[in-house]
Formats: structure tokens, sequence, C-alpha cells
């Protein structure tokens, strides 16, 4: 009998806790800023494309879910020439961001993607490249890479030495 | 066998060894980078200590490379002691100092030595705080890319280039910590091993241009095993797809074919897969219009029925077709109306290769073997051009007198070092006799220059020299007597000689010359070899099948007998003069051709059906030294194509001839084909049947981490397809399957844990440097078990004709006379022109010079061409630059005229 009084007065005092629901679409949860929903590709401080295709995220991938394919630009950058990950296999476990090595790919606090259709799951590059850098601010690979391309030769990278002059015996 | 003790337990090591080498073939992972099986040791990169103690009582020991300690009894080292890993670790840790942060964009990554050892090794944090060395690169031409930044100075790739393989314009430059390795200026790399350096190379400062191209992971690689299509050695590899397309070719170690190596032409004439002369839809020619229209498979398939019901029907097979797929024609046709597709020359030249080898005249070392030869005489053949692989033999066995000298010293044969100080200075006998300056002359002792029938008559001095009962050569001038007096004495002294010959310079009664030295030294030294080239990948294997070249389906063309010929991958155009085949078509009311490029031949077939090449096809190919060597496709066929043994399995059943019907997949072909070639029982063995299962399971031709499955199609189809079903082999197209050692025929590719790069191979053999685990792939089809060799007779001299006569005779090269690999981009780069080469004088005679234009003719056939100087052509002979694309065919060596003017 005791426990049941007790149980019901439990119950009662919930009227006046705070709401957790939220009144969805109406209104919008705030979420933070790592948590793991769609995922977008980012560029460079200087706004060229972070991604240089080096597959690792496809390798971390459980389910699969990214293809590319790896191409170079005149300038010497690697860039995706597609890049297609199906959102309808996708579990959001976020081991593709952990993986890139450039901060390329990220998810982001975005998770309205539902689609009655599958096929429309299916992301290509141009709907993933976004013109921002995402969580992660001011880091540009092909500064601290030793790949020269146009307009970073060699050794004008962060922590590099000049090109060695092979002809010079000096110490 | 020595027992040694790791760890303090016992185990047994061949002795005389490297300890390194050792150590891995007993399965301990060691981190090396200066260390190759194939190149020694020189104990450069101290990255594989090891602590050695002096007895079970010694508690210190004292670090030593294991690459240059020996294997003896009683020997104890601790590989895991705590004081030699942290000296490994900080060996890496210095040699990382300075490598650039480059993985994701470095081709390399994923099958990179250096990172699997610097994981091996447990170095993972840069303490080093200061700036990182630069490097300027070099543009080192259409093959290799260059990335110094990353080289660790290990020096492999000079030791391969230059100590290995015999270039010269790579170098090591500079000095301390600013060493280079590179050309001496931007350029071209010559040799024509370049593309080994991506192999070699621990790191990514060489790697793979074409690969770059359309680059991917070595992990989303699906991978078989397969045989080299572009000459007649049949060397090994592992071709490469994604996407529907091949990315690369590697060496697939075979120990008695390839070793660990490739040439160029190999690795990079794959492109031709994509290019833009492949067929891959049937088409058939518009009567009314002439021209040729994609028609669907059924239609042709009819029209090719009634054709065939209208009899009168020849097969034409093709050596670069497969086994199985001549085999079909074969049956299609009936034997009696199949002819190889070969030249008269050609076929003469097979028949006869394969009857001396059938007569156990010598011994037929193995491609490999030829490294162990101490003496060798080569007779007409540039094999650098023709035969490149056997080339980077040859270079090995110059060296073994060297090897030898060492022995005697107690150096052991791995130590490089000493190797390289001392092998110019008593190079091995390698003679030379060749039509034209070959790329093998800067290591021969003595070279001679002469035309087929002075090689051959040189020949037979030499086999005179050796036995005396054979008919000596009469009328021989003084210096070549000496010659081959020389010749025989070395021949006659060495421990395993060699003589090497082939299909090179078009002449039976040279390669009868080297049969009766290498008879006449056998009759003595029981380890005489012969090696005899032959000209295409699958030449031998057509050679035991048929004994009919085209000519004589020629013959019979004009005398009416022929209403239809099936033309399977074969461009006659390549094979017999362009007036004969232009009046053979126009004989034959139809043409049906089964291609897979869009060939001459092609272009004025009635019908044309498209087959599979070899990454979308299995079969056999048999190479020069009788080995049978099974390829697998790597992808299914896209559209029309199939294996041509399918397509002609498809004619068959659908014409209702033979038991053809029963025809489906290349285990019931190769079953006919034992039933009707005793001869060829062999090919039963040469890889287990398509039923084969390890725990019920196939062999996967995926890594486990092939990547994307549920993408990569995503945007055609949202469903997920099942995967291609393979009924021809036990490997599947996907990553489940049993994947701890196959056997060696199936390897699809090398990796292991902790081993992701081409070095993953360690895992794979029985002994590093030897055969493979289960034995080296591949079946020797003719045996030489009994003797009945009669010495061939010496032919006798032509008369040189009179008057303003040049002798042409054909040179090879290696990036431009083979007919598939010259479509490929890369090699095409490559292609030295279309060039006559004549001697200065000859030249001056008829008033041209170097880049003038000149006529050649020869009875049937005739050709304008530029002239190219060159001092090393004796005079009255001119060098025509056979096979090469846009050059017409000549029956040669023939003599012929030139005439300046185009």
């Amino acid at each position: 009998m005791f426990s049941i009084l007790r149980s019901m007065f439990l119950v009662f005092i919930h009227l006046f806790r705070k709401k957790v629901t939220l009144q969805y679409p109406e209104e919008k949860p705030v979420l933070p800023a790592r948590w793991r929903g769609r995922i977008i590709l980012t560029r460079d401080p200087d706004g060229g494309e972070r991604c240089v295709a080096c597959y690792l995220c496809a390798a971390a991938c459980p389910v699969d879910c990214i293809a590319l394919q790896a191409a170079e630009s005149a300038d010497g950058r690697r860039y995706p020439e597609f890049f297609r990950i199906n959102f309808s296999r996708c579990i959001f476990c976020g081991y593709c961001e952990e993986a890139c090595p450039t901060y390329a790919i990220q998810l982001i606090p975005d998770f309205e993607m539902s689609e009655y259709d599958r096929r429309n799951l299916v992301y290509e590059k141009e709907h993933l490249l976004v013109d921002g850098e995402g969580k992660y601010k001011g880091f540009n690979f092909y500064k601290v890479a030793g790949l020269a391309i146009t307009g970073k030769g060699k050794g004008e990278g962060e922590n590099e030495e000049p090109p060695v002059d092979v002809k010079s015996l000096l110490p | 066998m020595a027992i040694i003790y790791i760890e303090n337990k016992p185990y047994q090591a061949p002795e005389g060894k490297n300890l390194l080498n050792a150590c891995l073939s007993l399965g301990f992972n060691i981190p090396y980078f200066c260390w190759h099986p194939a190149l020694g040791s020189v104990g450069a990169c101290r990255q594989c200590a090891v602590k050695k103690y002096r007895d079970e009582s010694d508690t210190r020991g004292q670090i030593v490379m294991s690459c240059m300690e020996q294997v003896a009894g009683g020997l104890r080292i601790s590989i895991d002691d705590p004081e030699v890993r942290e000296f490994r670790a900080s060996i890496i840790e210095w040699l990382m100092a300075n490598h650039p942060h480059d993985c994701p964009v470095c081709d390399e990554g994923g099958e990179c030595h250096l990172q699997d050892m610097t994981v091996m090794a447990g170095h993972a944090y840069r303490r080093y705080r200061f700036k990182k060395r630069t490097y300027a690169n070099q543009e080192l031409g259409p093959f290799i890319n260059h990335e110094m930044n990353r080289c660790i100075q290990c020096y492999r790739c000079v030791r391969f280039y230059r100590d290995y393989a015999g270039g010269r314009d790579l170098e090591v430059f500079s000095a301390h910590d600013h060493v280079y390795f590179g050309r001496h200026d931007h350029g071209t790399l010559e040799s024509e091993f370049s593309g080994n350096l991506a192999e070699v190379c621990p790191t990514g400062v060489f790697t793979d241009k074409t690969l770059k191209k359309h680059y991917t992971r070595k992990w989303d690689l699906q991978s078989a095993a397969s045989v080299c299509v572009h000459c007649g050695l049949g060397c090994n590899t592992l071709v490469a797809e994604r996407y529907g397309s091949v990315r690369r070719i590697l060496s697939r170690y075979n120990g008695a074919v390839n070793g660990y190596f490739l040439c160029d032409r190999g690795r990079f004439g794959y492109e031709f897969l994509s290019s833009a002369k492949r067929i891959r839809r049937a088409a058939k020619r518009n009567s009314a219009s002439g021209a040729m229209e994609p028609a669907d498979k059924k239609i042709i398939l009819r029209s090719i029925k009634e054709i065939i019901a209208g009899g009168r029907v020849i097969g034409i097979g093709s050596p670069r077709a497969s086994v199985e797929s001549n085999f079909a024609l074969r049956r299609l046709v009936g034997p009696d109306n199949f002819y190889s597709g070969m030249s008269a020359a050609e076929e003469e030249l097979t028949a006869l290769s394969i009857r001396i080898m059938k007569s156990g005249c010598a011994s037929f070392p193995s491609l490999r073997e030829t490294e162990k030869a101490d003496a060798v005489f080569v007779l007409g053949e540039d094999v650098t051009n023709t035969a490149p692989m056997l080339a980077l033999a040859l270079r090995q066995s110059v060296k073994n007198r060297a090897a030898a000298s060492l022995k005697k010293n107690r150096i052991p044969e791995w130590d490089n070092g000493s190797l390289c100080v001392i092998k110019d200075e008593e190079p091995g006998p390698l003679f030379v006799a060749s039509l034209l300056p070959t790329r093998l002359d800067d290591a021969a002792t003595r070279i001679f220059r002469g035309s087929p029938t002075q090689i051959a008559r040189l020949g037979q001095a030499v086999a005179h020299a050796v036995n005396e009962n054979l008919p000596a050569v009469s009328g021989l001038e003084q210096a070549v007597a000496k010659l081959a007096e020389e010749i025989a004495r070395e021949l006659t002294e060495a421990s395993a000689p060699l003589v090497v010959s082939g299909a090179g310079c078009l002449s039976g009664p040279v390669m009868e010359a080297a049969a009766n030295i290498a008879a006449a030294l056998a009759a003595v030294n029981p380890r005489a070899g012969l090696f005899l080239a032959l000209p295409e990948s699958n030449s031998f294997g057509l050679g035991l099948l048929s004994g009919k070249p085209l000519d004589q389906a020629f013959q019979r063309a004009e005398k009416g007998e022929v209403r239809a010929a099936i033309i399977l991958e074969n461009d006659l155009y390549r094979r017999s003069e362009k007036k004969r085949v232009d009046r053979f078509r126009e004989q034959c009311r139809h043409v049906i051709v089964l291609d897979f490029i869009d060939t001459a031949t092609a272009a004025k077939a009635e019908i044309i059906l498209p087959t599979a090449p070899f990454a979308e096809a299995d079969g056999t190919l048999v190479n020069n030294e009788g080995r049978g060597q099974r390829f697998y496709r790597v992808m299914d066929p896209e559209e029309d194509c199939r294996p041509g043994w399918r397509m002609l399995a498809e004619i068959m059943e659908y014409a209702g001839i033979g038991d053809a019907g029963q025809w489906t997949t290349i285990d019931d072909i190769i079953a006919g084909l034992c039933a009707e070639e005793p001869e060829l029982q062999g090919m039963r063995e040469i890889a287990p049947p398509a039923e084969f299962r390890i725990y019920g399971q196939r062999v996967p031709r995926q890594p486990h981490r092939y990547s994307g499955r549920t993408a990569m199609k995503a945007h055609e189809d949202i469903h997920e397809h099942k995967p291609a079903l393979d009924f021809d082999s036990p490997l599947t197209f996907s990553m489940e399957g049993f994947r701890s050692g196959p056997p060696p025929s199936l390897i699809p590719f090398y990796w292991s844990a902790g081993w992701n790069s081409v070095h993953a191979l360690n895992k794979f053999q029985a002994e590093i440097g030897g055969p493979l685990r289960g034995g080296d792939p591949g079946i020797r089809m003719v045996g030489s078990s009994h003797k009945n060799f009669e010495y061939f007779k010496p032919a006798p001299v032509t008369p040189t004709p009179g008057g303003r006569e040049y002798l042409l005779v054909p040179y090879f090269r290696i990036f431009g006379s083979e007919e598939l690999s010259v479509l490929s981009p890369s090699i095409a780069g490559r292609i030295p022109g279309n060039l006559l080469l004549m001697n200065e004088s000859d030249a001056k005679r008829i008033g041209a010079g170097n880049g003038s234009l000149v006529r050649v003719a020869v009875a049937d056939a005739g050709a304008s061409l530029a002239v190219k100087i060159d001092p090393g052509i004796p005079e009255g002979v001119a060098g025509y630059p056979a096979g090469m694309p846009g050059v017409e065919f000549m029956n040669l060596p023939a003599w012929g005229a030139i005439t300046e003017g185009g």
C-alpha cells in the first residue's frame, strides 16, 4: 500500500520538473558541435579542397559506405575525382573523421536527412563539399606536407629547410 | 643445416646463409631496409640489429647486424632483447627525422616497407624538434615518379639499377646528410628495368607513374595471378583492378621464372587494356553501306552459323591467344583446317625449338637458373629487346666468376659489398654474336657482329672446337676462328655453361648451331644448358597444337578452297606481306575476327566478336621453356567480351558442332584438350580445378580491408549486387574466403599481418629467395628424359648477291616491337621511331644522312623509312624495325635494295 502511494507521489511531482521533450520540428534541438550527424567535406583556410583522396576514411568505414577516386590537378594537389557516401548504409560512427589526416571529412550536428527514396541518400561530392573549414580552423595540409604544389615549392612548408644543393660539399 | 639458438630455443638454419635471411625464413620479424633477397647484404642501414651471445653463459652479448652475420652451428642470438629493441627503435627514429609528413598523398602509403618497419620497430612519436631536410625532384620519364624528400638513404635503388640491372643513368650524388639519388639531370630513365625501382624502394621515392594516373590503395585493389603476355618468357604478374579498370601490374614471384623483378614492358604494357582501340561490342558489316555496325550477339551468332554451314571454313589461331582458345578454334574448324597464324619463319623456329627441347640434347635451364651460368654464349638474339628478363638474368651470370673467387677467399656469397668491388675486375665470360649492336654489349667479353649465316658459321666452328668429331667450318677468317677457339675454351672450362639463342634473327641455322654447341658441351658436362627465346607469350603452346603456318592457309585460299576464315586474336598484317594478306581477304568471302583490339585485320572483317584480354579471361600460356602457366581473370569481362575459348564454345553450341555444349568451364576444355593431345597431359596439373576448396572456402581476390562495397555502385543502383560468380577457378570476387596459404598458383596478392608492402612475399616463400611454399607454379610440358639428338649439319653458305643489294635484318625494340604494349600511352612515349639502321659508309653511298628518307624494297614488300647512322652496324647490312607500329611486314632477313628518297 505504502509503495503504491509512494509511486503515485513520485509521478505526481514530475509534473513540476523541467520538460525534456521538444516540440520538434517547430522547436529545434541545440546539439553540441561534436555531435555526429551529416558528413561534410571542408576546405582549407585558403579555400582549397582539404580532401587529398588518401582513402583512409573509406578504409576506416565499418560499413564500407564511402567510395572515391583519387586524381591530381595540374597544380600538384591531390583531390577526389568523385566522392560518394551512401547514407542509407552510414551508421554515423565517426571513424572516417577520426581517420582523416587533413580534417577534410567532418561530422556535423545536422541529422535532418530523412528521405522517402533511398536513392536520394547517395551523396556525391557536390552534396558533401562545403565552402568553410568546419570545426577545425586553420589547418592546411599542404603547409606541413613535403609535397610541392603550385604556390608552395620545396622547402617552403612549415618547419622545412630550403632544398638541398646537391652540388655543394659544404657541411 | 646448422642448429642456431634464438631466444635460447634451437632452430635449424642453412649454414653459410646470412642470419637475417635465416631468421625471416624461420618466420621471425626483423626490420630491415638495405637488405634485399636479390641484392644481398651491405650492412648500411643498421636496422636489422640482433644480439649475439658467445655461449650459454654469456649474458651481456653484443649487438650485430643480422644481415652481415653468417649462420654457423651453435650461434646464439636474441631478437627480443630490450637493449637491441631500443637500438632498432632509435635507428628508425633517426631515419624518420627527415621523412616528410606525406603518407596521405604518397602512393606508397598502405604498402610501404618504411611504414611497416616503423610500426615493427616501435617508433611512434617524432621527438626531433628541428626543421626537415628537403630535396628538389626530377622528372624521370613516363614510368617512374620521383619524390626525393621521402628518401631514407638505404641505397637499394642504385644497387638495383646499377649493380643488378646494369643501368648507368641513376646515381647517388652529394655527401653526408645531403645524399641524393637521381639522374645527373632531368630525363627519362634509360634502363629497361626501371619500373622495379617502385618495388625495390622501401618508401615512396620511386613510385609507379601509371598507377598515379588512377591511384588506388593496395587494400582497395582486387587482384589475381596472371602471366605477362608481352614476350615469350612468361614472367608471372599480379594484375590489380578497381572500378572495372586495371590499375597496375606487380611482379608475382616465381622462383623458377622471373624471381622478384619484371621488365618495363611487362609492368607498364597493361595500359593497352583501356586503350581506345579495345573492341567491346560485337559488330557486323552492313552489306549496303560497308560500315561496321554494332549488332546483337544472337544475330551475329546466327550469321556465323550460316557461314559455318556453308562449309570450307578455316581457322587461324594466334601465338598471343591462350592454349584453350587455340584449341577451341581447332575443334571448331577441325585439325585439317586449323592454321597457327604464325609466319613461316616463326612457325619453323618454334617447331625447331620444340624439337630441340624434346631431343634432350642438353639441360634446359629455367629463366632463373640462367643466372647461375658461369659462361654464356648468345647467338643472334638481342635479348634485352626480345626477352628482356633474360638479359637481366645474364647480367647476373657475369658476376659468378667474381662470386666464385669470393668463395675461395671464404667471403660469403651474399656479401654484396665485396662482390661489387671485384665484379668488374673479373667479369664472367659472356660472348654475344648478333646481327646488330645489342643492349648487352657493355657486359660482353667479346662481341661478334655478322649476318645470320656468319653467326651460324661461328656457332658451328665453336661446336667443332668443343667436339672435334663435328664437321669443321671451312674458309673461316683467322679472327673468327680464333674467337671460336676462345669461346669453346671458356664454355668447356665452365662448370655451368649456357648457350642462348632464339627466334630473334629469324634464322634456323643459328638455332641449330646453338643446339649443336649445347649438345657437344652436354656430352662432357651434364650441367651445360641451352636457352631458346621465342617471340610471343604462347608461341610454344601453339607450336604444340599445330604445325601449319599462315602461308599454307594463303595457298589454300589461292586454290579457292577457302570460303570463310575465322581469325582468332591475330593481326595477319604483322605476319605476312600486306599484298598477300589483302589478296587472302579478297579470296575469302567471309572473314570473322575474334579479337580484343582493333587491328588492321579486324578493320577488314565482316564480323567482329570481342574477346577478353588476359585481365578478363582465364587461360594457359606456355612460355619459351615449355612451362605451362595459368592466368586468372581479375574482373569479369564487360559488355560482349568473352574469353576466346568461351566465345568459340558459344559459336559451337549455337552451330551444333561436336560436344561443345558440354564446354561450360575452362576445366571442361582442358579435359577435352588432354583427351586429344596426349602431349599436353600436364595441363591438368598446372592449377587446381574450379572445385578446389580449402576448408570448404574459395580464395578471395580482394584484401580483407577492401573498401567502398556499399557505395561504389550506389549511383547506378542503390541495391547492392551479388558479387560476380566464378565457375572457372577456385578464386572468388569477394573479400570472404580462405586467406592464409593458398596454393602458389592461386596467390592473388601478398599480404601478411604487419607486412603490407611487397615484402609480405617473405611469408609465402619456403625459404627467402627460394621457391614458394608448395613449389613454384607452372609445369613444364616437354620433358627431355631420353636423348635422341642428332647433330644438325651446317647449312650451306648461300652466295651473296652482287650489285647494290643490302642484307636487311630485323631489329626489335623492347618498346615498340610488341603489338599490345605499344597501345599503352606510357610505353608509346618510349618508342624510338621507325628508323632504318645503317653504317655510315653505306648511307654515304646512297647519298643519305641521319634522318633522310630512303626507300627499302625486298621481293614482295617495300617501305619508306628514315635513316639512322649507327657505327656498330657492319657494312652491307641494314637494320629494319620489324613489328614497330606503322612498319610494314617484310620477310626478313632478306636481300633488298635501298634507294634514296621516299
